[in-house]
């Protein structure tokens, strides 16, 4: 079995739909429906996390192998089976989603009045498809999880979003569902090719270089669109600015990370050859990413676009150090990637807060928040702080580890990534001044109540995370050193194998 | 002669002229305990398909194996869920008549007929005792005009598609010198260069079968025909008729066909590209529903095709897994249309469905479901479907027919998202009517299928491998 003695990882993964039945047989009242609705999300959603606590304490942080596998046949005619299993990359992952879901619940407890139930609903089968998706070992069962995620979300920006959510939602799923298509075909060109559909059978098998090139390109359509890489982001500030708060904290805190997980899962162990060529691609696009959204975000007047350029920016780092194939760098990326998860599922509940409040995002609506709810504004600062890295704070020990495995490939590539970092503080600075301080110049701002206990039960866990990561950050690295160290390992030896074939 | 191989059909045969017969004599409107007969009809015969031995009879006209059982189960029962549908439809329409449930079930005859025919007559039998009654249901509501229309238009097209495949099978028999499908797969399968005749010949057999599964460029008639025929006779021809059709252009190509696959593939091949992207971007457009669902189809025609233009084992299984995941998504999303009323009046535009996600959730998620499963999004039923030819395809390296696969099926999410979008974000112009319980029951067992088939493929699966190896021996 494994070490927890019983099949975890399906638990957690299938935890929320018991809690998606418990709604769905609520009848009544439509406010007692909500109410109910709301405690039945809630408390499934917690009973998930601590039930996924398992697996930070049971989890064995020297062995790189998978662990907690489960396997079931599925499709036994076609090879397929179901097979569950977590290593160092995936698992805080799945610990990031669990610890997310009850905090977007609670931040939709009042936010959202209309079809409270079918919103509840679709944040719990979100839940089971992301967890899914990171406990998946099996390429269909991935894909599977990979995709249905787009039918909640689809519906989540479509129903409870802004004025443009149709627009919006239409452009989330198509573009992603464009580049997943393209990614099957290449997930069944290796199927052939391998016989097997099982990630770890496939890691031990060499595909042909000439195969590599365009499977390498099949999945970049997908991960590009997910990361989401520049030039096609353009679909995420639409998605950010119309989701709803609780949306957009799930699409900024773990759908993003979807694309760089599936990078690191699958693009560079089983095609080092082609990741290697297309590196130097990567770095460019990644640090166009990185400069180009920042000086975007420069000139946003809306808070939310401006975050959703800045999670860009950030994101454009991670695929940095993903493809400079060191340890520093991969742990950096896979450090920010977490950072970047609770800070800016963070920054999106901050300026929430504000938007239940004033129902408007404009920047330029505010000002003097500061001195009307200090509280508010203390953690707004944090969160802020967080983005830019300093030091101290989440967002700082995976920049850092980044650039200096960008700076063992090529320091014009560090220098890229570091620009991004300057202009990081400049917009995340303009954003708080404009928001924080400075005069108050619009009466109705007075009345503004400072944070509820509701919210501060929102935002205590993520500055006690935040914090814990920016000042013991080995408490979580020490979770995937030994998966990338092995991962790195492997492709140095892929990469001289392939060299020295050359060389015959 | 063994005649009581074709005890499914016998069955169906005589219970239609009693049926009918009954229907007659009474003075009162016998048309509720005429279905309820037909229904019975219909479970009576599929319980002797389902015990039926595999053989050959009536001199090697007719053939009971696999495949035949495994496509007669599905007809039969899309006849008989579609009759369930037209019961109440027709009722609210004063087209409540004793004769529809007569017609359905001698269309279904044509089509078990059609699908056992082992030879180029038994099928073209079929294939006309078939369409006749289907020319009939299309104009079943005789004082509208568009029904006339569509009734008409089906009826031209249908013999023009029946005169050039019978003069496709005119030219076979002259130049291979048999009809029967055995005999045929040993003159067209040998080393010897098959005639131009033949060739010609098979080219014309496919044109007639494509005209009747609606392929590209064959497909003009059915946007229209959709659009006018009563949505219970729809209802009918989406479901049990393509499930029939399916099966007579697989049972032919890889058949007696099976050795020409070189002559015939590149013809399929197009066809199946140009359905799918056709089918993706003219629906597009669409504002009537019966119209959308009509393109959808030819783009499900398409990924029907890809399987079998690979002509593999695998490719074949892929087109026989396909077939009963449709019929079910299609036969759910009619449920739906034929629930469509305002205030007694049927209404067919994708507005009409504004709000059904707060005016009658359960519906609206049945139709959520049946929208998001044809995209092909998991772990819905329609996502397994094209899995199974895309699979194929790629083994046999058709890499242009899986690109156009998968691109336009992007594009036609666009399409089926729509109908999401209307149901959950358009506010709501208004509750439709009270579903009926027969919708109802449709829309429920559907539903469950499509939903949880990624649960237990495996029955599918082996079902589909025993026809498909029954067809290709």
């Amino acid at each position: 079995m494994n070490a927890a003695g019983f099949p975890i990882l399906s638990l957690v993964t299938f935890l929320p739909l018991l809690g998606v039945l418990v709604i769905l047989s609520v009848r009544g009242e439509e406010a007692v429906v909500a109410s109910n609705a709301r405690w039945t999300a809630l408390w499934t959603s917690l009973v998930t996390f601590a039930l996924s606590l398992v697996l930070w304490f049971q989890f064995d942080r020297n062995s790189p192998d998978f662990q907690f596998v489960e396997r079931l046949d599925w499709l036994p005619d076609y090879g397929v089976s179901y097979l569950m299993g977590v290593d160092g990359v995936s698992v805080l992952f799945v610990l990031l989603s669990t610890a997310l879901t009850p905090l977007c619940i609670l931040a939709s407890w009042e936010s959202v009045q209309n079809r409270v139930r079918e919103y509840m609903i679709a944040f719990l089968v979100l839940e089971t498809m992301m967890v899914g998706m990171f406990c998946a070992l099996d390429f269909m069962l991935f894909y599977i999880f990979f995709e249905a995620v787009l039918i909640p979300m689809f519906l989540i920006i479509g129903v409870w979003g802004g004025a443009r959510r149709v627009y919006a939602a239409y452009k989330f799923f198509l573009y992603t569902f464009l580049g997943s298509v393209l990614m099957l075909l290449a997930i069944i060109a290796i199927w052939y090719q391998s016989g097997t559909t099982s990630i770890p059978e496939i890691y031990e098998f060499d595909i042909p270089f000439a195969m590599q090139v365009w499977i390498f390109l099949a999945f970049f359509a997908s991960f590009a669109v997910k990361v989401p890489m520049w030039p096609v982001h353009t679909w995420l500030p639409d998605a950010h600015v119309e989701a709803p708060t609780a949306g957009s904290v799930i699409l900024a805190g773990v759908l993003l990370k979807m694309g760089a997980y599936g990078f690191l899962r699958f693009s560079v162990p089983m095609l080092p050859d082609a990741s290697q060529y297309f590196a130097p691609m990567i770095y460019v696009l990644s640090v166009v990413a990185v400069v180009y959204t920042s000086l975007v975000a420069l000139a946003q007047q809306d808070m939310k676009k401006l975050i959703a350029y800045s999670s860009v920016a950030h994101m454009g780092i991670v695929t940095l150090g993903i493809f400079t194939f060191n340890q520093q760098g991969i742990e950096g990326a896979l450090f920010t990637m977490l950072a970047h998860g609770v800070v800016s599922g963070a920054l999106f509940l901050c300026v929430g807060v504000l938007y239940d409040r004033e129902h408007t995002r404009e920047i330029a609506r505010y000002g003097g928040v500061a001195k009307i709810m200090p509280a508010y504004a203390l953690v707004f600062m944090l969160f802020t702080m967080a983005s830019v890295a300093l030091p101290g704070t989440a967002g700082f020990p995976g920049e850092f580890l980044v650039i200096v495995g960008a700076w063992a490939v090529n320091p014009w590539v560090a220098l890229g990534a570091a620009t991004g970092m300057v202009l990081g503080a400049c917009y995340m600075l303009r954003l708080y001044r404009g928001v924080a301080f400075g005069r108050i110049t619009r009466d109705d701002l007075k009345r503004l109540l400072d944070l509820s206990p509701r919210e501060y039960a929102v935002f205590s866990p993520l500055i006690v995370l935040t914090l814990w990561m920016g000042v013991y950050p080995q408490s979580f690295l020490s979770f995937f050193s030994a998966t990338v160290a092995q991962l790195v390992a492997q492709h140095q030896a892929a990469i001289s194998a392939a060299s020295r074939f050359a060389g015959l | 002669m063994n005649w009581t191989l074709a005890l499914p059909e016998l069955v169906l045969a005589l219970s239609g002229l009693a049926i009918l017969v009954a229907g007659v004599l009474p003075r009162r409107d016998m048309t509720f305990p005429c279905t309820m007969m037909v229904l019975g009809a219909f479970l009576l015969s599929g319980a002797f398909v389902l015990t039926q031995p595999d053989g050959m009879g009536f001199g090697g006209q007719y053939i009971s194996d696999a495949f035949a059982r495994f496509m007669k189960v599905l007809v039969l029962a899309g006849a008989a869920l579609a009759l369930l549908l037209a019961l109440d439809w027709n009722r609210a329409e004063g087209l409540s008549r004793f004769e529809y449930p007569v017609l359905v079930l001698f269309a279904t005859l044509g089509m078990m007929v059609m699908i056992s025919a082992n030879d180029l007559m038994s099928l073209y039998l079929g294939l006309e005792l078939l369409s006749l009654p289907l020319y009939v249901m299309a104009a079943f509501h005789r004082d509208n005009a568009r029904s006339s229309e569509a009734g008409l238009k089906y009826f031209v097209l249908g013999a023009l598609s029946s005169g050039l495949m019978l003069y496709g099978m005119s030219l076979v028999y002259g130049f291979a010198g048999t009809t029967n499908f055995a005999q045929l797969a040993q003159v067209l399968g040998g080393t010897a260069p098959i005639s131009a005749g033949v060739v010609v010949g098979i080219v014309f057999i496919i044109t007639g079968l494509c005209f009747k599964v609606a392929a590209v460029p064959f497909h003009m008639w059915t946007p229209d025909v959709y659009e006018g025929a009563p949505t219970s006779v729809v209802a009918y021809f989406a479901t049990a008729t393509k499930v029939g059709a399916i099966a007579a252009i697989v049972r032919v190509l890889a058949g007696p066909f099976g050795g020409a696959v070189d002559q015939w593939q590149q013809v399929i091949v197009l066809a199946s590209i140009a359905s799918m992207i056709l089918g993706a971007f003219a629906a597009i457009g669409q504002t009537n529903i019966k119209r959308l669902m009509a393109y959808s189809w030819i783009s499900h025609t398409g990924f029907v095709l890809m399987g079998l233009a690979v002509g593999t084992e695998a490719g074949l299984r892929g087109v026989l897994i396909y077939t009963p995941i449709y019929l079910m998504m299609s036969l759910g999303a009619f449920s739906v249309l034929v629930a469509m009323r305002r205030n007694g009046h049927a209404v067919e535009n994708i507005q009409d469905l504004a709000g059904l996600g707060r005016t009658d959730p359960a519906m609206a998620l049945g139709m959520a479901i049946f929208m998001f499963a044809m995209a092909g999004i998991p772990p819905l039923s329609g996502f397994f479907a094209k899995l199974y030819v895309l699979l194929p395809a790629v083994e046999a390296g058709f890499w242009l027919m899986a690109v156009v696969a998968v691109l336009s099926s992007v594009v036609s999410a666009y399409y089926y998202l729509r109908v999401v979008k209307v149901m959950y974000f358009d506010a709501s112009t208004g509750a439709l009517d009270a579903r009926p319980s027969g919708v109802s029951f449709v829309l429920a067992g559907t539903g469950l299928f499509t939903m949880f088939f990624f649960l237990m493929p495996a029955p599918l699966l082996a079902a589909a491998r025993q026809a498909v190896a029954a067809l290709i021996g």
